[in-house]
This record gives C-alpha cells, sequence and structure tokens, in this order.
C-alpha cells in the first residue's frame, strides 16, 4: 500500500503539487491523469524519493519512506520512464540485469529471471538477449525498459507515460500485456498520462491532476459518472461517457440465455465492442461465445441500460 | 577504406624498416646532400630517438590523461560544480602557455633532460583531455541519467557503469588531440636536452643538412598520422559497441 499524506511540493515558492492526500491499495493500478504541467511526474518521483516532498509524508506499507536511503529505496521500486531511459552501451539482457546485478544476485539466478522476463514480454531470448537497445524497435525497446523496471521483482511500479511513443496498434497492445501481467504478478502500479482513454482502460481508480491539486479519485465508473469538476467532465469528453462506460465491462458478464442470428462475438471483448459490432450489421442481438462454442447472447436492450448513467 | 588502411600499413611498413635499417635509404636522401655530407643521421641510432620521443609522449599524455580525465570527474560531480570554471581557466591557461616559455621556467627548476620536456607537454596535453571528457560527462542522455537514478545506482556506480563508459569514446577523442599535439611539441624538447626526433632535426640545421631535417620530420609526421588514424578507428569501434554508432559517422 501506498499512503501520500498530505503531500506538497514548492518549486521557487510556487506549490506544483499542492497538498496531495491518496492512498494506492496493493495489487491495484492507480493512474494519475491531468494536463501537462500538473504534477504528475513529481507526484511519481516523490514515491521513489527522486523527489523529495517540501512537506507532507509518504509511506510504503506503513513504513515512513523518509527513514529509508534513497537507493536502497529505488531498488525495490521499479521505475519506467518515457524514452525509456535504456543504456545504450548495454545488452538487452545487461539492461534487464541492473538491479538485480545491484542487489547481489548469483549470475545463474539473473541469468533465467532476464529469459523469464523477455518471454513473458514476448521477446525471444536468444535473439534479443545480446543485442543492443539501438538495433531494436521503439515497441520493443519500451518492453524491455519495463521488463528491466520488473527485474528484482518490485511489489510496486512506476510508469511515467511508459507509451507515449508508440503507435496505437503497438500501444494498445502493450496496454493489454501490462494488465495480463500486473493481474499474473499482483504488482502495485502508479501509472502517469494525460491520456483519460487510457487512464479508464487501465486503472482501477484514476486520480485527476490539475495545477498540482488532486481533484479526484475514484473508479473509472464514478468518474465517468460523476465527474467531480467540469474540468474532469471535460477531460473525459461528455459525448464519450457512454461508450467509456461501456469500455469498462467484458461481454462475458452480461450473457442472457437465448439465440441470435450472425456473427457471434466472443465472451472477453469489451461491451463497446459488442456495441460497435451489433450497429454496424443492423441487430438487436448477438450470440456470444466462449473457447469456440456458443454460450449465450448479448442483447441491444441490455447494453443501452449499461450505457446509461450510473446512479 | 580498404585502400586507405592498405596506404597506412605500407607507410607502416616503409617506417618500421627505415628506423631499424636506415642504410637501406642512403640512396633516397643522398639526392638531397652536398659536399659528401652523410646522408643518414648519424649522431646515435634512429631507432632508439624514435623510441625515446614516443615514451615522452606515452608518459606525458598519460599523466595528462589521468589528471584530466579526474578533474573533469571531480568537477561534474555536484561537490566539485564550484570548481568548474576555475579547472576550465587552468586548463586554458596550459594550454595558451607557449611550450619555449614552459621550457625555460621549468630548467631552471628542473635541471636539462627529459623532466622539463614532460612538464611541458603534460601541460599542453591537459586542455584536449579535459575538455572532452566534461563534453562526454555530461551529454549522457537525460533519461539515461534518470533511470539509472531511478533503479537505485549511487552516485559512484552511475559514473562507472554508465557516464563514463557512454563517454569513453569522447575522452578518446581528446586523448587522440593530445598524442597529436604531444608529438610535435616533442621535437622543441631537444633544445634542453631531451631525447626526442627535434635532435635530428637540429642537427640538420646545424650542419645544414637537408636529408637530416626530412628525417626528423618525415618520422614525427609518419608517427602522428598512424596514431591519429589509429585511435580514430578506436573511437569508431568503441562507439559501436556502446550502441552509439550514428555518432560514428557524424
Ligand atoms: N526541478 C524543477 N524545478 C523547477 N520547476 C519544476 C521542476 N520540476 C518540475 N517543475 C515544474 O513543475 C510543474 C509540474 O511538472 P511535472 O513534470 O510534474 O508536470 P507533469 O504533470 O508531469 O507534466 P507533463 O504531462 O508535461 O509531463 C511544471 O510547471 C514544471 O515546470
Ligand atoms: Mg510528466
Amino acid at each position: 500500500m501506498i499512503e501520500i499524506d498530505d503531500v506538497s511540493r514548492l518549486y521557487g515558492g510556487v506549490p506544483v503539487v499542492d497538498h496531495v492526500t491518496l492512498t494506492i491499495q496493493p495489487r491495484t493500478i492507480c493512474v494519475v491523469v491531468g494536463t501537462s504541467g500538473s504534477g504528475k511526474t513529481t507526484l511519481l518521483r516523490m514515491i521513489n524519493k527522486l523527489v523529495n516532498p517540501s512537506s507532507g509524508s509518504l509511506r510504503i506499507d506503513g513504513e515512513d519512506i523518509a527513514g529509508i536511503p534513497a537507493y536502497e529505496l529505488r531498488r525495490r521500486i521499479g521505475y519506467a520512464i518515457q524514452g525509456h531511459g535504456l543504456f545504450p552501451h548495454r545488452t538487452v539482457g545487461q539492461n534487464i540485469a541492473t538491479v538485480p546485478k545491484l542487489l547481489g544476485w548469483d549470475k545463474a539466478k539473473t541469468a533465467d529471471r532476464v529469459d523469464e522476463l523477455l518471454t513473458l514480454f514476448q521477446l525471444d531470448p536468444q535473439a534479443f538477449r545480446d543485442r543492443l537497445p539501438h538495433q531494436l524497435s521503439g515497441g520493443e525497446q519500451q518492453r524491455v525498459g519495463v521488463a528491466r523496471a520488473l527485474a528484482a521483482k518490485p511489489n510496486i511500479l512506476l510508469m511515467d507515460e511508459p507509451y507515449g511513443a508508440l503507435d496505437p496498434v503497438i500501444r494498445a497492445k502493450a496496454q493489454h500485456d501490462l494488465l495480463a501481467i500486473q493481474r499474473k504478478l499482483g504488482t502495485t502500479i502508479v501509472l502517469v498520462t494525460h491520456d483519460m482513454e487510457e487512464a479508464i482502460q487501465l486503472g482501477h481508480t484514476i486520480a485527476v491532476m490539475a495545477h498540482g491539486k488532486l481533484l479526484q479519485s475514484a473508479t473509472p465508473t464514478e468518474i465517468i459518472g460523476h465527474p467531480a469538476t467540469p474540468f474532469i467532465a471535460e477531460l473525459i469528453g461528455s459525448s464519450e461517457r457512454p461508450f467509456r462506460l461501456l469500455a469498462l465491462s467484458r461481454v462475458a458478464d452480461h450473457i442472457e440465455p437465448g439465440v441470435a442470428e450472425g456473427a457471434p462475438i466472443d465472451a472477453d471483448a469489451s461491451l463497446r465492442d459488442a456495441y460497435a459490432d451489433m450497429l454496424w450489421s443492423a441487430r438487436s442481438a448477438m450470440p456470444v461465445t466462449r473457447h469456440g462454442e456458443i454460450v449465450g447472447r448479448l442483447t441491444l436492450d441490455a447494453l443501452a441500460k449499461l450505457a446509461a448513467r450510473p446512479q | 577504406m580498404s585502400w586507405g588502411i592498405a596506404i597506412r600499413l605500407v607507410a607502416l611498413v616503409v617506417l618500421v624498416v627505415f628506423l631499424v635499417q636506415p642504410e637501406l635509404f642512403a640512396g633516397v636522401f643522398g639526392a638531397l646532400t652536398q659536399n659528401g655530407q652523410p646522408s643518414i643521421y648519424n649522431q646515435g641510432s634512429l631507432l632508439d630517438i624514435t623510441l625515446s620521443h614516443l615514451g615522452i609522449v606515452a608518459v606525458a599524455t598519460l599523466a595528462a590523461t589521468l589528471v584530466a580525465v579526474a578533474l573533469a570527474i571531480i568537477v561534474t560531480r555536484p561537490f566539485g560544480a564550484e570548481f568548474l570554471p576555475l579547472s576550465r581557466s587552468l586548463a586554458n591557461i596550459g594550454q595558451t602557455f607557449p611550450p619555449v616559455a614552459v621550457l625555460a621556467l621549468a630548467v631552471p627548476l628542473l635541471g636539462f633532460g627529459t623532466a622539463p620536456t614532460l612538464v611541458a607537454l603534460f601541460l599542453y596535453g591537459l586542455l584536449p583531455i579535459f575538455e572532452n571528457t566534461l563534453t562526454g560527462l555530461t551529454s549522457t542522455p537525460p533519461a539515461v541519467v534518470e533511470a539509472a537514478r531511478g533503479m537505485g545506482m549511487t552516485g559512484w556506480q552511475r559514473l562507472v557503469r554508465v557516464e563514463l563508459p557512454i563517454a569513453l569514446p569522447v575522452i578518446l577523442g581528446g586523448i587522440r588531440l593530445s598524442v597529436v599535439i604531444s608529438l610535435a611539441t616533442a621535437t622543441i624538447g631537444s633544445t634542453v636536452a631531451a631525447r626526442t626526433l627535434g635532435e635530428v632535426i637540429i642537427a640538420g640545421l646545424q650542419s645544414n643538412n637537408t636529408a637530416f631535417v626530412l628525417q626528423g620530420g618525415l618520422i614525427v609526421g609518419v608517427l602522428a598520422v598512424l596514431i591519429y588514424d589509429g585511435l580514430s578507428a578506436l573511437e569508431r569501434l568503441l562507439l559501436a559497441r556502446s550502441g552509439q554508432a550514428s555518432r560514428a559517422n557524424a
């Protein structure tokens, strides 16, 4: 658990982070969103002591981080930044092994971990281990950056706009992979972005910042249904609200018994995709499949109810 | 590319043969002498003098490298930042001081011989290495420095594992400049009795023997070109190895 308790940071007397209080539950993803210059990066960097708060305190699992030496704390916390920051003179394998080496892991254990992570991120260890970062594509570099951050099995992963430089297709894939990895490892993730779409897609909670202040911290459903300020409503985009709500749920959770005509949809798809499909094929219901077998149907009526403002 | 290598190889071989068996070239240089002057330097072994010349340059450059790199490291650390302007001007003064003046000042203190020459070459070699090390250490990509800090490297670990390896090719560039300057400047050391190739040139000037002058000059020139090219090639290799190949072609 990360507890940010009434934390402020001033630069030249001006608060850049202004009395922020935020608790991040273990094993969840908290996405910090806000416009450029709202203090997101500064807030994130206070968690691993790259920036010290001017006032207030931060605790990790109940322990005040002020009492932990910075380098020790940072080795316990994964950190992935935009532009990945891979060491250009070290191979992919050596990059990933950075923190294990700092922690004094033995060679065999480190090598196993490197290969395990490369496989987890769908990079063939044989082909990638000994390459230099400049011999990778942007998407591959980004994955290696996240793999490196996870190398020493940290409980906490901080990510600062990790997908900013990726094209939309690769970004969607990377986000999907991150969710799968987070579920598998149970890592607590704090991710900074200025993309509300990304926040809704990834966050268990979304923390919205503006001018250094935390405006609202809540689940995506809550933020979409009941934005605390007009600014947050604007970030979400009022015409987008119903679709964003639908994007949060899986088809699997809304299957009804019965039959329907036409091409089926997979139970793992989002309701938003199902809705688009139904409108496009001019149907009022569609069959749902799981592992290739038809397990029921989804109706337009049900979707319409789910897309309405939550009470 | 391969033509360039071939020409340099030939130059190296010719140089080595000339140093070991200078009499083989007596005919070539004979054309430059008059009144039955000796056509090959005869007041000492050319090989010995060349090795002594190279040795003096090597010692001076090594010392300059150690001091300049250490200085650049100190002034790029938080605790040494305030010395940055001071050390910059010191290195600059070392560079603008004429080597002859350094020799003149050093002789009364150190006596005749190799020592004053070493001091002059050392002072001369500092600036290019210092400036390049400074450039290398301060131009590490910010995201790389941020990542190194964020992963929990201490200041020392960042320096040794990240900043210096990335700066190495640029530092080597400074050493290359310094070596070439020293190779040429070392000839002046003969005026205060250091054993360098200047001795051959001076002997030629004194006896009006163009062959001697040319021999001393050519050896220094060929050495400078070969060492310069060799270090350039090493630099390109290091740039490629450290994933900065895009800078190698720049
Ligand atoms: N070291 C610093 N010194 C002075 N001002 C700073 C420093 N770091 C950040 N700031 C200022 O603090 C404000 C917030 O910066 P921060 O990097 O936290 O914003 P951000 O929300 O991450 O923005 P972006 O989305 O553009 O990355 C900015 O106005 C920035 O100029
Ligand atoms: Mg930022």
